[in-house]
């Protein structure tokens, strides 16, 4: 056969390799050529701590959101998630990327040896060494409402922390805060129409927003054990709920203590799923 | 800087001006009609003893187009002679939509892609929200109505908004201010 006429040859002649057999893999280091260097005063074991921490909540959200491919109730609400889930993914690849550029000693020993170390803290570690909050973990169960009640949740208190984040002392922190603020802001707009839409919609889709926010609010007081962004958050909150005719639910002590590795039991089986290919066949490339 | 590289077919010409020539013919693999100098992903090329050395910057952090960029970048400045490439990632300052040159605007624009407004400027301190009252004013490149509405800040690539026309009823695109 030409290799006209066949895709794959001609992709893979066309941009020299094996791994470049679709747009997009053949991946490679997400911080390629930029200084590693820890500066004096950051301790790397925390930055990795912090970073790692980040990166997962990130990385769990996004594999949440992309199941909403071939799911949303329209087309466009599928190519937003999933646009949203891939600035996540980005973000957690940065993260994962540079929290082992700076410890090192974070890389899982099972894994491979030929493989990034971001892939080697995604795919080899077991759910009680993810760092990432229980309200990124949890399970929306194909419900709407659910998922948009979480992001909305979930980005309101990421954009505030990142925005923080790009005064870091570790000046590739601070990049990776500054470029996520961006398009943060931007998610935070989208979970917020829907909300409004939704709450400030019909009495049914009103009672299944508010259910929604009662059902993922206990993940709410985790959030701000370890950043100091509760203001903010309950501002923006307060604004998009008065829009959306939502009741702001009652405090309730929080569940979960996802930074300390204690998850729900929605983790394990997300993961198990995430994880299948590249454990099935550890010498696996893509 | 100018030095004089070795080519691989044995003439010892090249200079960095050439080198940077090459790079700033690479095409977008998103936007094939920009350059990546239009689209303001370019961040510098320098030469190094032997080495060719190209800064680019990703627009979103989940580009996928980086690796695309890389390998298209390698390829060219090979075929051009240069033997020893290296394409490093420069992450700060982040990449903004004020970045695309006036030339990338104006192509955006030819191929029915409405070229971004300035970026905002965001005050220190958090982030307000605008629950939608912000969104500017777009005219359809089909027809030039300012009657146009905003379906998606989402569209086919994460640079990309979708609008529609209420005049000519076509769906058009814009590179969203970012």
């Amino acid at each position: 056969m030409h290799e006209d006429e066949n895709a794959y040859e001609s992709l893979s002649v066309a941009h020299g390799g094996e791994e470049r057999w679709a747009f997009g893999t053949g991946f490679d280091d997400p911080l390629a050529g930029v200084d590693a260097a820890i500066i004096d005063g950051v301790d790397p074991a925390a930055l990795g701590r912090e970073c790692v921490a980040l990166g997962d909540d990130a990385l769990l959200v996004s594999q949440r959101l992309a199941a909403w491919c071939s799911n949303a109730p329209e087309l466009e609400d599928e190519v937003a998630l999933a646009n949203i889930a891939l600035d996540l993914l980005g973000q957690a690849r940065l993260l994962l990327t540079r929290a082992a550029r700076a410890d090192p000693g974070l890389r899982p020993p099972d894994a491979p040896a030929h493989i990034p170390a971001e892939d080697a803290l995604v795919y080899f570690r077991d759910a009680s060494a993810f760092r990432n909050v229980c309200l990124a973990e949890l399970d929306d169960a194909g419900d709407f409402a659910t998922a948009i009640a979480r992001l909305l949740l979930f980005v309101t208190w990421r954009l505030a922390v990142m925005g923080g984040l790009t005064a870091s002392a570790d000046p590739v922190l601070a990049a990776i805060a500054a470029k996520g603020v961006t398009e943060l802001t931007y998610h935070r707009e989208y979970a917020a129409g829907w909300t409004v839409r939704l709450g400030d919609g019909t009495d049914y889709s009103r009672g299944r927003m508010q259910a929604a926010l009662d059902r993922v609010w206990p993940y709410v007081d985790e959030l701000f054990a370890a950043a100091d962004v509760r203001a903010e958050f309950d501002d923006i909150l307060a604004q998009v709920l008065a829009a959306a005719t939502l009741t702001r639910p009652s405090p309730v002590a929080a569940l979960g203590a996802g930074r300390r590795g204690e998850h729900t039991g929605a983790l394990a089986p997300l993961l198990e799923d995430l994880q299948s290919v590249a454990r099935a066949d550890p010498a696996a490339t893509w | 800087m100018v030095s004089t590289l070795s080519r691989s077919g044995g003439h010892m010409v090249s200079t960095l001006s050439d080198a940077r020539a090459v790079a700033e013919e690479v095409t977008d693999p998103e936007l094939p009609m920009l350059t990546l100098h239009d689209l303001g992903v370019l961040r510098g090329v320098r030469v190094e003893g032997e080495r060719v050395v190209v800064d680019i910057t990703p627009t979103y952090s989940g580009c996928p187009a980086m690796a695309e960029m890389r390998a298209d970048l390698i390829t060219r400045l090979r075929a051009a002679g240069y033997r020893d490439v290296d394409v490093r990632t420069a992450l700060s300052p982040p990449w903004t939509t004020d970045d695309i040159t006036a030339r990338g605007r104006r192509l955006l624009a030819e191929h029915g892609i409405v070229p971004p407004g300035p970026a905002p400027r965001r005050a220190p301190g958090p982030v307000p929200l605008s629950l939608g009252r912000t969104a500017p004013a777009v005219s359809c490149p089909q027809c030039g109505s300012a009657g146009t509405e905003l379906v998606s800040q989402f569209g086919a690539t994460s640079c990309k908004a979708l609008y529609r026309c209420t005049t000519c009823r076509e769906p058009f695109e814009q590179v969203k201010a970012h």
